[in-house]
């Protein structure tokens, strides 16, 4: 082929650039990716990650080249060696694809900017878009091209209360205990409920895995939600093997939780595969347990995945990221989440890379339909601070993100990080007036907990039906 | 609470139970926002714990404190190793280098092996990883209740001599297991260190251990410490681990942990105060 000022593009010799006198190579469509991706360790780690500030910024160009329809006939990674391809391709409809089938990747962002891809277009043509679609077009996307398009993808997901509607933020609570010691674990629930959170799930990560102790953990709060008829959902969130035995054994399941990655080696590595999953979901839709919605999934995911389980296939990190998306939306989850800063510095160094990651992860989801949310979070070795945070959240309640994390003090003290705390969310709530779910916030006004839930107010007096258990606690001692 | 909080800062009536957790429960709030002096009280544990990822470990004060017990327990003297990682920054960046052994580590450990002429049923190594400071103050007491059970036991079980590794990962038991011939490796590491506990030891068993498995091979238990999982749960839990790994032949996610009697919080689990049918 001839390389011109300019960029080719042909299957048979990869992509192909001349600026100046210089020409640039990329082998094939996953180079190309990876080397067009903004800055971040992991990719350097891995080895794909652009050679210099000015090959990313070619490969970039070179990637805004590309026809949307090149990614269904280049698969990434072979679709004989790994499931996901296979569903990726196998799910793609070519109908909701047509509106944007003569697109290229640099098209497609202008076209997702644009006035016409409005809330309802977007609806309609996500079964269209494949995962690395969206990885691609984010590679050219600046931050706050991430925030619009994303607050125009609308995805509602619902199970005891509905999630996801625009203009509202919810949050789980996250009551992690290191020896998970049941009053601890209460103490937390009641410090978050008393804060207005809860409404996406109270969801543990059990200091142990076995199937004995998450029973028991879900138990517990199954009987706290009938106690004070709070409508949200609770998950434990150990291994979709353990959920599945619970369910055989009659444990109160509601969510079933897995952590997941965009290869089928990653989720190897992580002990399932599909059909393990589709096991499971059927087994907790049989239980009918939701009362205004049949979500029951809760997916994990975040960039680094896999290459850390040596499953990238020479991918970068956040197609692979992309990827796992694919895995999520088969099963219609409730929530999803990108634990974006908890893998550590060695995939985001520092507070710049964790947020654009995070911004990266919403934006795909969301295009792909997915009720995304964040743990916006950084571990103790990472050069990052709660300012970091601060800045992610802001951006992330900007951009219509489904839900965060609450935790005391923003301090988990199983798993030894810093996520976003119950004061969080309402700093986020006052900064942006967003709300949380209608079935909870009127909740909340009944239970007294909010004395202004215009305003997100806690009550300063300890709400009336919590004042017998505080003296259960406490005894005579106080 | 300081005297500067009191104006402006709305308590939580909730704060008392505090006494039961480490979570940072019931800090009052200015508007909803967190009072100048939990603030305050974040930022210096942060910078605490920044820093002890930085720590390194004594290896010779850690060999001193082991001594006796390596001498109680009949095993031979330890090795200490080194991943293939220079120093901390890299470390931070490149785990792929602290899965591994460096030459010399190795070659230490094949002239062992090739002097020895022995298999053994499990190696320990200890690990730095993210603290050190979880290694210098746990790991004496967790061996010496580990070796007690380990003799007590109804099998019989042949431990290869210690192992302690600098800058090294969850992986490097992989090669120590493989290279000193022994079935099983349990791997005693330090985990990142939380705002509340910066001394927290992570322990990870993996059977038949070889160059290059990946976690869903591994058995985890996490947050070993003084204030977190007791010695002595978190041995027997291991100790569960141990046999029926070697009666299955196998580890990870096909083996899972069911030594629940008792329990580790007893009948307490689901009961708390929350839920009115509790007796006070």
């Amino acid at each position: 082929m001839v390389a011109t000022s300019g960029s080719q593009t042909t299957q048979s010799q990869g992509y192909k650039y001349m600026l100046g006198s210089r020409t640039y190579q990329f082998s094939d469509l996953k180079e190309l990716m990876a080397k067009a991706t903004p800055a971040r360790s992991g990719d350097r780690l891995a080895g794909v990650a652009a050679e210099s500030a000015e090959e990313r910024a070619v490969a970039q160009r070179v990637l805004a080249e590309v026809p949307l329809k090149q990614f269904l006939q280049e698969a990434l990674i072979p679709y004989e060696q790994d499931e996901i391809t296979r569903l990726i391709m196998d799910d793609h409809s070519a109908e909701a694809f047509a509106p944007i089938s003569h697109l290229t990747v640099g098209d497609f962002r202008n076209w997702l900017l644009s006035d016409e891809a409005s809330s309802e277009v977007l609806t309609s043509v996500r079964d269209g878009i494949t995962p690395e679609m969206a990885a691609a077009v984010s590679k050219l996307m600046r931050n706050q091209d991430l925030i619009l398009v994303a607050k125009k993808c609308h995805v509602a997901s619902a199970f005891r209360d509905t999630i996801g509607l625009p203009g509202h933020l919810s949050t789980r609570i996250q009551p992690n205990h290191p020896t998970d010691d049941a009053t601890g674990i209460a103490a937390s629930i009641l410090d978050g409920l008393l804060y207005g959170n809860g409404d996406a799930v109270i969801g543990i990560n059990p200091a142990t895995d076995n199937v004995a102790q998450a029973t028991k953990l879900m138990q517990m709060m199954d009987a706290v939600i009938q106690e004070y008829e709070i409508p949200t959902q609770s998950c434990v969130l150990t291994h979709v093997t353990n959920t599945l035995e619970a369910i055989e054994q009659g444990a109160p399941v509601d969510l079933v939780f897995q952590s997941i990655g965009g290869t089928e080696a990653t989720n190897s590595s992580f002990g399932f595969n599909l059909a393990n999953l589709a096991e499971a979901r059927d087994a907790a839709l049989s239980l009918k347990r939701g009362t205004v919605g049949d979500n029951v999934m809760y997916f994990e995911t975040g960039q680094g995945s896999s290459l850390s389980a040596d499953a990238h296939h020479g991918l970068d990190q956040q197609t692979c990221e992309a990827r796992a998306y694919a895995v999520a939306r088969k099963f219609k989850p409730l929530l999803v989440n990108t634990v974006v800063g908890f893998i550590g510095p060695e995939y985001l160094f520092d507070g710049k890379e964790i947020i654009r990651a995070g911004l990266e992860d919403h934006f795909c989801a969301k295009l792909l339909g997915l009720p995304m949310g964040c743990d916006i979070c950084y571990t103790n070795h990472a050069q990052a601070d709660q300012n970091d945070m601060d800045t992610l959240l802001t951006l992330l309640g900007v951009a219509g993100c489904t839900f965060i994390m609450g935790i005391p003090g923003s301090d988990d003290i199983m798993l030894n990080y810093q996520t976003t705390s119950f004061h969080d969310a309402l700093y986020a709530r006052r900064a942006l007036g967003l709300k949380p779910a209608p079935e909870f916030e009127q909740w909340l006004t009944r239970m007294q907990i909010f004395q202004d839930a215009g305003r997100f107010t806690p009550s300063a007096e300890l709400p009336a039906s919590f004042v017998k258990p505080l003296q259960r606690a406490l005894g005579g001692n106080h | 609470m300081s005297q500067t909080d009191k104006q402006f800062v709305t308590p939580n009536p909730w704060q008392a139970l505090r006494s039961y957790t480490d979570a940072r429960i019931g800090l009052g709030r200015a508007g909803v926002s967190l009072p100048t002096s939990e603030l305050l009280d974040f930022q210096l544990a942060h910078a605490l714990a920044q820093d002890a990822v930085h720590q390194p470990l004594d290896v010779a004060a850690l060999l001193e404190q082991l001594n006796p017990l390596i001498y109680d327990c009949g095993l031979d003297p330890c090795h200490t190793l080194q991943s293939r990682v220079p120093d901390r920054p890299t470390y931070l960046q490149r785990p792929d280098l602290g899965r591994r052994l460096d030459e010399n580590s190795a070659e230490l450990l094949r002239q062992y092996s090739f002097s020895n002429h022995r298999a053994y049923d499990l190696a320990i190594a200890v690990v730095d990883g993210l603290s050190s400071r979880a290694i210098a103050e746990n790991t004496l007491p967790f061996l010496s209740e580990l070796c007690a059970s380990l003799k007590d036991d109804a099998e019989e079980w042949s431990v290869a001599p210690l192992s302690i590794v600098t800058q090294g990962r969850v992986a490097i038991g992989d090669e120590i297991g493989d290279l000193i011939n022994a079935r099983a490796v349990l791997v005693m590491i330090g985990e990142r260190p939380g705002l509340s506990s910066p001394d927290s030891l992570g322990l990870y068993l993996t059977w038949d251990p070889r160059v290059g498995l990946n976690d869903a091979r591994r058995n985890c238990i996490s947050n070993v410490r003084k204030a977190g999982l007791d010695y002595p749960d978190a041995v027997r839990k291991l100790m569960y681990l141990l046999k029926e790994s070697r009666r299955m032949q196998l580890s990870g996610v096909q083996l899972k942990e069911r030594s629940e009697e008792p329990v580790i919080d007893g009948a307490q689990t689901q009961q708390n105060f929350l839920i009115s049918d509790v007796k006070p």
